[in-house]
This record gives structure tokens, C-alpha cells and sequence, in this order.
């Protein structure tokens, strides 16, 4: 008889299939098609470090075809894995680091790849997806759909850096930002919870409303007065002691500014909150069965209301990053897509925390690397480089992510006695 | 614990629910409310748990005055309820379900669990329950998470337990374990306010009954009246309980199902390799708790699912893997398990409703047009036929009543050659007199030579009906036996339990 192969098999199988294709083009490409003599320089040390790690120097052909060979030991080993029912993440994602490693290897023969600073800068891009997909998520997981996590961004990038401008203070920049992010989820929570609005048109809506008012503002208000209104000041990197000196990841983690240290701070309080407290019990039963939690005494659309409150707050520091945590200035439309992206990421990361840190950095990765290889100038059109995240992302969520349940609730606004 | 309930008023709309309704419940009594669907039983019973609030009336308990507005009202007031959806949140383990809304925190404001997996154990071993507090809830069978409901209200010491309709999803053996334990709950002094509409269980085990008919209170009566009388007091008039079958001949096999298999879209066999074939002027029907892919092997017989493997052949030819329309026009009647998600579009007229299959054919359409006047005057003609009682055949389907949208259905699909019927559960949740005529229409078709294919988790329907009666129990036909079976071999079967060998 035929095998039947169930819908996620397929995916799993269209996953490993196009991991392997990539392995086996990565080695005949990127291995073969010799870059020449060159050699390609990886670099580690960012700081003073404790310990120097001397850079990597690797002949790119050789380099090359090590790499994709890894990638592709990796991605038979996945095929096998397949073929034998059992999980095919951790050689998949092998194959995936071989391939881009590879990647990297050929496309900066002669050049220098500051390998920390890569990854730091990934982290950085990443910080306000983190925050973007914890505001998603504690919406989500009580039930109301997000997608104005991007105003919400926006929002708070611009109050912050206005107020900080004004004041002359980071940390009035940094006071503020949050209260307009739960300024965006008040209108949010009103319509949504209250008024039963579909969510998705909404947050489209507050949006697209908070896009045009900032644009407005920058232009009749940022741009003519420049020196008083878009001046902010920024914070100033915070050196951990001792942590700050681990060679690769001390630059990375313990030697940012506060803006970071917090999105560490809200993750972990998040995660513990969500899976072990009262709280955590309490909102995720209003995402999955509002009309249960109802009956054993729940507020659920009290608690929804608070926590698209909490949520904009979350948002709101976020926000702050753009501004008074990096550049200072407020630049028009700066978050450009990260809350959708952010969003992405919170259901990459099937709606846990820790998962949607991971597909966030994941995709801050791709970014960055987009960008950083652009700078050493190399000769592939920065078009293409641009596509990179995205390639990954579509590669990430088709082969690698398992069964993703939304919560049961999510986006069904609550009216009691609805049943009967 | 006594409960009174003096008064209750309650409207929706121009809809009287409740009108002016008294009920008193004494201490270690079980009182059943006995009603049709839509006499306002759930109404009243949502009031008394604070998701609903009176008009008017007042609720008393101990004779004291309480007021009611929200659930943890009732909670406090020491009344609970088993809702007839479960309250239960499917992803949690049954210990987190139990503690939900009554949380206490230990350091760091880290939930107690432990607490909790004390008291189940505790109250599992006192009823002779087996419920593992870490099981997550979505993985256990509803009988058990019946019980899981129950343990939640004994822990919070409910001293008058509402059960709303809890024996609808049981199998018999599952709902004899039910009666047996609200015996041992009413000898420790629980009082049990008991709805349903099943008359039996209420005789087997109610001390008082109390009988609700569109709103009202209309009879209180003692369990020794006969079941004829209850139901007849439930619906306002005579009715005949068991619809007339007279014995006729049957012919020969005119759709036969082989080795049907039925995958839902992750790839899991829902139905699992059955057997079975209808006769002409026969009624088969496949018996079986809710959820033990009877649905989908409904479904699948007009290839309304996504992934059959096997053969269904009717009058010979082969059926399977041709489109819905095809299958429909082939000769298959259906009626869906839902007729409101399934069945109807509701914003469409009963008119536009009653030609949704033939709306390409003559003579309603005229080329690419439609045929207004003979979409009317046909549908006329049905209305008569099928009596649906209604304002105007252009009104919108949804606002009739469940049984004439019933008869909207049927009348649809008799309205094309048929040669065989298939009726996915006809006769859920409508009241006793549209049952009459869906069972008579049934053994109408059944006597003019047709094959009928009914689909029952009703174990008197079944037994009413049926000419051969088939057991499904987890996607398996277990065994297809004749008409004469028990209901306690049925029963068995139901529950997965093998007596003899297959007969048919």
C-alpha cells in the first residue's frame, strides 16, 4: 500500500529536501567555483579582552569546501534522521550553520570578517524584535491578536526621543517611551476587548495611524527645529565587570547599553511568570478557553485589558532602542517593518518566549550579515544580500518548526453566555 | 445545603427563557429538571452560576437571600456545576485545571501545585475515581474528564452540584458509573440539581422531578410517573415514543463500502479499514459514542473529506474519489451533522436554501440565469410537503426554529433522485415532535425501497430505527448485529468491549 505521509511529514520532508539541495549546490558553488588564491581572515576580539583569540586565517577555497562538506555530512545524517522518524533539528541546523559558514568563507575571500561584531550586531538588530514578539506574546497568549506591535514601536521610538530631546536626559527618553507604548494599546484593548473589533483590521489600523502622525510630526516638527525636538542624547554602554572580559562573549552580552540588559531582564520574568505563577496561569487560560476561566471566577476581559496594557509597555522599551538605546535622533518610519517581523518571530517561536528570542536573533543574524557583508564590500548586489533573512526564515519555518498551535482563543473576542 | 429559587425571570429580546420559575432543592436530594432543548433549563441553571443574570426572582440558599451576579458568587455560596461543553482548558493538566481561579502561591509567587495533586488523590480515592493529576486534560477520555470536572467542584466543597446534560456524551457503561456515584454523593449529603432530557436516567435516579416547558414550570412530579407521561408533559401533548415499523422485504445490497479508511490532515487513520454495505429498503445504523469517527466516515461516504482510502460502490459503480457534486447527484441524500455549520447558509432564503444542489439545473436555472418564480413556487410545494412552518419562504433561513431547519434540509435532499439516504446524527438537539417526523420520514424512505445509513449516538433512536445496527468504536466497525441485540450487548460494544464473534 502507498504510504500516506501527513501534512507535517511533508513539511518535514520538503525541509530536509531543501537542505540537502542547498548542501550539495553550497559545495558544488561555493566549494568548486575557486575564489582563487585567496585567503579569508576571521577576527574575534572586539574589546580588551581577556584572553586575544588570534584571528582565523583560512585559504577560502579549502575553507569553502570544508564547510559545505560539514553541511552536507550534516544534511544526510538529517535524511537518515528523516527517514527514520526521529527529530532532524539539531543536524538540520548544522547543516544550515555549514552552509552559511561556507557562504561566508567564499564571498569574503581576501577579506577580513569581524566575526563578534557580527554576531554583536546581531544581537543588537534583534533587540527590538525581542521585545516586539513579548508584547505579541502576552497579547497572543490572553487572546487578542497584536499587529500593531509595529506602531506600537514606532510610537515609542518617536515620544522617546522627543522627551529625551527636551529634557536632555536618556532616561526621561526612556520613562516615556513606554507610556506611549500602552498609549497605542489602550486604543487597542478598548476596541478589541470592549467593542469586539475585528483585531487584525484594527492594528492595521493603529498602524497605519501612528506611521502617518509621526511622519507628520517629523516633518512640520523634527526636521524645521532640529536642535530642540531631535536631539536626544543616547545611553552610554554599561561595562559588566569581569563578565565584560570573556573573549567573544563578553563584547556580545555584558557590554551593553541598559536598554538591553532590561529585554535579558523582561524575557526571564516573562518566561518564569508566564509558566509558573498565578498570573501565568490565569492569562494563558483566557487565550485557550476564555468561557472556562470564566466560570471558575476569571475576569477574562479585565485580565485581556491589563495585559495589552503590560504588553504596550513591553513595546514602548523597544521603542526606546531606536532613539535614546542607539542613535538618538528619531529618523521617519525608523522601525521599518520590525514589528512584523517581531511578529514573525513570535510565531517562528511557536508563541514561547524563549523561542521567539531565538527566531528573533535568528533573523537579526541574517540581517546583519546582509549588512556587514555589504560594508567589507563584497561583489554580490546588496539586492540579493537583502533577500538572505528572508530565505532563511521561509528554509527555518517550513523544515525545522514542528506542529505551531496558536492559542486556541486567539483574536475570539469574549461575550459571556455566547454558548447557550 | 437547599437551594430555592423563587421567581426567575429572564428575556432575550422578545424571547421569554424563563418565566417567573420556583424550584426548590432539599438537602441530599437529587432533583432533575427535565425539559426539551430550548425550554430555558440551561437558561435557568447559567442564572443560579452567575454566567447569566435574572431579571427578576431571587435565589436563596439555607433559606438565606444570596446574591448572584458572577460564578465565584455561586462558588462562594457553595454551588457548583459540570457544564455540559466541560470548563476545562484542554492544554492543562488536570492539576493546573483544578487550581485555576483558586491559585495559591508559594515563595516568589510560584503556583502550589502539589496542594492540588493532594486533593485529587484525596477525593479520586474517596469515589474510587482513577485521575492522574498530570495528565493533560485534551488527552483524556470525556468520561474521565467529567469526573475531572466533578473532583474541581467536591474540592471546592460545592454543596449543591449542577450536572447540565453530563450523561450526553457518556456510553452507557460511562453514564451508569455516573448514576452510581451521584447515589454516593447524595448519601454524603450533596443535593444535585440534575438537567436532562433523557427519561430514563431521570426515573433510574431522581427524587423529585421537576418538568420545564418553553420557559414555564409545568408539572412537579414523583420518579414512579410513567415515561410516557413525562414526555408528553415535556412536549405538551401525546407523543409516540417509538415510531411504527412495519416488517417488509429487503432487497439487495446498493452501497458497499470496502476497506474504507479515512486520514484526517496530519496523516491519523480516523477510520480505520471498515466493512459494511446498506440494502435497499433497509435502515443500517452505526451506533457509537460521540467521536469515534463516525463524523468522518459520514463524511466520507459523498467525499467530503480530504483523504479516503478504499472503495464505496453504489449500485455498482464506484464512488469514491468523485467530486461532492457528483456523488450527491449519483443518488446520495445527506444529512450533515450539523445543519447550521453544514447544512445551510443561514442568511440565504428558505427558498434559495431548498434548490443549493440543483440551482444548475431545470428548471430553476434559465441558461446562466436563475428562475425566481420557480425557485418560489417549488419551494411552495416543498414547504407543504415536509409541513416547515414559517412567515414566508424568502425569510432568511436562520430564523427558523431547529426543526424546521431540519425539514428545510431534508426536504432538499429528498428533493433528487435517491437511492441512498444518509443521515449524520438527524435528531440532535430538536424537540420531541420534529424528532417524531424525522423518524417517520426516515422509515418512509426505508419502506419505498431506499437504503438508509443513519448515524446515532441516541442508543433509543438506534434501537427504534435500525434494521441492522453497526458499532463503531475507536475508527472500527467492532461488529454489525441485527435489530434483536440488548441495549446492555450494544452498550458493551459501545464501550469496546467484544462479546462474540461478528455475525454480519
Amino acid at each position: 500500500m502507498k504510504k500516506v505521509r501527513s501534512n507535517i511529514e511533508k513539511r518535514r520532508l520538503v525541509g530536509v529536501s531543501v537542505i540537502t539541495l542547498l548542501s550539495t549546490i553550497s559545495l558544488l558553488f561555493f566549494g568548486f567555483i575557486s575564489p582563487g588564491k585567496d585567503k579569508t581572515t576571521f577576527g574575534f576580539v572586539l574589546n580588551n579582552e581577556w584572553v586575544i583569540i588570534k584571528e582565523w586565517v583560512i585559504a577560502s577555497a579549502t575553507g569553502a569546501k570544508i564547510f559545505s562538506l560539514i553541511a552536507v555530512v550534516a544534511s544526510i545524517i538529517a535524511v537518515l534522521a528523516f527517514r527514520a522518524n526521529r527529530k532532524i533539528v539539531i543536524p538540520a541546523a548544522i547543516a544550515t550553520f555549514g552552509i552559511l559558514m561556507s557562504f561566508i568563507t567564499w564571498v569574503a575571500s581576501g577579506k577580513f570578517i569581524p566575526f563578534t561584531g557580527l554576531l554583536q550586531g546581531a544581537l543588537l538588530l534583534a533587540v527590538p524584535l525581542i521585545f516586539g514578539s513579548m508584547s505579541g506574546l502576552i497579547c497572543e497568549r490572553s487572546g487578542v491578536i497584536n499587529i500593531a506591535i509595529e506602531g506600537q514601536l514606532l510610537a515609542s521610538a518617536f515620544v522617546s526621543g522627543v522627551v529625551a530631546s527636551l529634557t536632555h536626559k536618556t532616561i526621561w527618553g526612556l520613562i516615556a517611551a513606554p507610556i506611549a507604548g500602552a498609549a497605542i494599546s489602550f486604543l487597542l484593548a478598548t476596541f478589541a476587548i470592549k467593542f469586539s473589533v475585528d483585531q487584525v483590521i484594527l492594528g492595521f489600523v493603529l498602524n497605519v495611524l501612528v506611521i502617518g502622525l509621526t511622519d507628520f510630526l517629523y516633518k512640520k516638527l523634527l526636521v524645521p527645529y532640529q536642535s530642540t525636538w531631535n536631539t536626544a542624547p543616547t545611553f552610554g554602554h554599561i561595562e559588566l565587570p569581569i563578565l565584560a572580559k570573556i573573549p567573544v562573549l563578553g563584547p556580545i552580552f555584558f557590554s551593553q547599553s541598559i536598554v538591553v540588559y532590561l529585554m535579558f531582564a523582561i524575557v526571564a520574568t516573562i518566561t518564569f511568570a508566564l509558566f509558573k505563577t498565578k498570573w501565568g496561569l490565569r492569562t494563558r487560560a483566557i487565550g485557550e478557553h476564555p468561557t472556562a476561566a470564566d466560570t471558575v471566577g476569571i475576569d477574562v476581559n479585565k485580565l485581556r485589558f491589563k495585559n495589552v496594557m503590560i504588553a504596550g509597555l513591553i513595546a514602548g522599551v523597544g521603542g526606546a532602542y531606536y532613539t535614546v538605546g542607539s542613535v538618538g535622533a528619531f529618523g521617519k518610519e525608523m522601525t521599518a517593518g520590525a514589528g512584523f517581523i517581531a511578529l514573525a518571530a513570535l510565531i517562528f517561536g511557536k508563541w514561547s518566549p524563549i523561542g521567539a528570542v531565538f527566531a528573533a536573533l535568528l533573523f537579526g543574524f541574517a540581517d546583519n550579515l546582509q549588512s556587514t557583508l555589504t560594508i567589507i564590500g563584497v561583489s554580490i548586489p546588496s539586492e540579493f544580500m537583502l533577500m538572505v533573512p528572508y530565505i532563511a526564515t521561509i528554509i527555518a519555518v517550513t523544515g525545522l518548526v514542528g506542529r505551531v498551535r496558536a492559542p486556541a482563543a486567539d483574536g475570539v473576542p469574549y461575550l459571556r453566555g455566547g454558548a447557550h | 445545603m437547599s437551594l430555592e429559587l423563587r421567581g426567575i425571570t429572564k428575556t432575550f429580546g422578545s424571547l421569554t427563557a424563563n418565566d417567573s420559575i420556583n424550584l426548590r432543592v432539599e438537602t441530599g436530594q437529587i432533583h432533575a429538571i427535565l425539559g426539551e432543548n430550548g425550554a430555558g433549563k440551561s437558561t435557568l441553571m447559567n442564572i443560579v452560576y452567575g454566567l447569566l443574570n435574572a431579571d427578576s426572582g431571587e435565589i436563596l440558599v439555607d433559606e438565606k437571600l444570596v446574591d448572584i451576579s458572577e460564578p465565584i458568587d455561586a462558588l462562594s455560596a457553595g454551588i457548583g456545576m459540570v457544564h455540559q461543553h466541560f470548563m476545562l482548558i484542554p492544554v492543562f493538566t488536570v492539576a493546573e485545571n483544578i487550581i485555576l481561579g483558586h491559585e495559591k502561591s508559594s515563595k516568589f509567587g510560584v503556583i502550589d501545585i502539589d496542594a492540588a495533586r493532594l486533593a485529587i488523590r484525596k477525593v479520586s480515592k474517596d469515589f474510587g475515581f482513577e485521575v492522574d493529576p498530570d495528565a493533560i486534560v485534551e488527552s483524556l477520555p470525556v468520561g474521565i474528564q467529567q469526573k475531572v470536572e466533578i473532583i474541581r467542584a467536591l474540592i471546592y466543597e460545592a454543596k449543591v452540584l449542577i450536572l447540565d446534560e453530563p450523561t450526553a456524551v457518556l456510553t452507557p457503561q460511562e453514564t451508569d458509573e455516573l448514576l452510581k456515584t451521584m447515589r454516593e454523593l447524595k448519601a454524603k449529603g450533596t443535593s444535585i440539581i440534575f438537567i436532562t432530557h433523557k427519561l430514563r436516567e431521570v426515573r433510574e435516579v431522581a427524587d423529585q422531578i421537576t418538568i420545564i416547558r418553553r420557559g414555564k414550570v409545568v408539572a412537579a412530579v414523583s420518579p414512579t410517573t410513567s415515561e410516557g407521561e413525562l414526555a408528553s408533559m415535556m412536549v405538551g401533548r401525546a407523543v409516540d415514543l417509538a415510531p411504527v415499523k412495519h416488517k417488509h422485504q429487503i432487497g439487495e445490497p446498493i452501497l458497499v463500502a470496502t476497506n474504507l479508511t479515512v486520514r484526517d490532515a496530519m496523516g491519523t487513520a480516523i477510520v480505520k479499514s471498515v466493512n459494511f454495505h446498506v440494502n435497499a429498503g433497509e435502515v443500517l445504523a452505526i451506533a457509537g459514542v460521540q467521536g469515534n469517527g463516525q463524523s468522518e466516515l459520514a463524511r466520507a461516504l459523498i467525499n467530503l473529506e480530504s483523504h479516503i482510502e478504499g472503495s464505496i460502490k453504489l449500485a455498482g459503480a464506484e464512488i469514491r474519489g468523485s467530486s461532492i457534486y457528483d456523488s450527491l447527484h449519483s443518488g446520495i441524500a445527506f444529512i450533515p451533522e450539523s445543519r447550521e455549520l453544514d447544512g445551510l447558509v443561514g442568511s440565504f432564503s428558505i427558498a434559495e436554501n431548498l434548490i443549493l444542489d440543483l440551482h444548475d439545473q431545470q428548471p430553476y436555472a434559465k441558461g446562466i440565469n436563475l428562475s425566481a418564480s420557480t425557485v418560489l413556487s417549488e419551494a411552495e410545494k416543498r414547504v407543504t410537503e415536509f409541513d416547515i412552518r414559517l412567515q414566508s419562504v424568502s425569510d432568511a433561513v436562520s430564523t427558523l426554529s431547529g426543526g424546521n431547519k431540519q425539514k428545510v434540509v431534508i426536504a432538499r435532499e429528498l428533493s433528487r433522485p435517491v437511492k441512498v439516504l444518509v443521515a449524520s446524527q438527524p435528531t440532535r438537539g430538536l424537540d420531541v415532535g420534529s424528532i417524531e417526523f424525522v423518524h417517520e420520514r426516515i422509515l418512509a424512505e426505508r419502506d419505498q425501497g431506499r437504503g438508509v445509513i443513519l448515524f446515532s449516538t441516541e442508543l433509543d433512536e438506534v434501537m427504534a430505527l435500525a434494521d441492522r445496527i453497526a458499532v463503531m468504536y475507536r475508527g472500527e466497525i467492532l461488529e454489525i448485529v441485527d435489530s434483536g441485540v440488548t441495549r446492555g450487548e450494544l452498550g458493551l460494544l459501545m464501550a469496546g468491549v467484544v462479546t462474540k464473534k461478528a455475525s454480519a
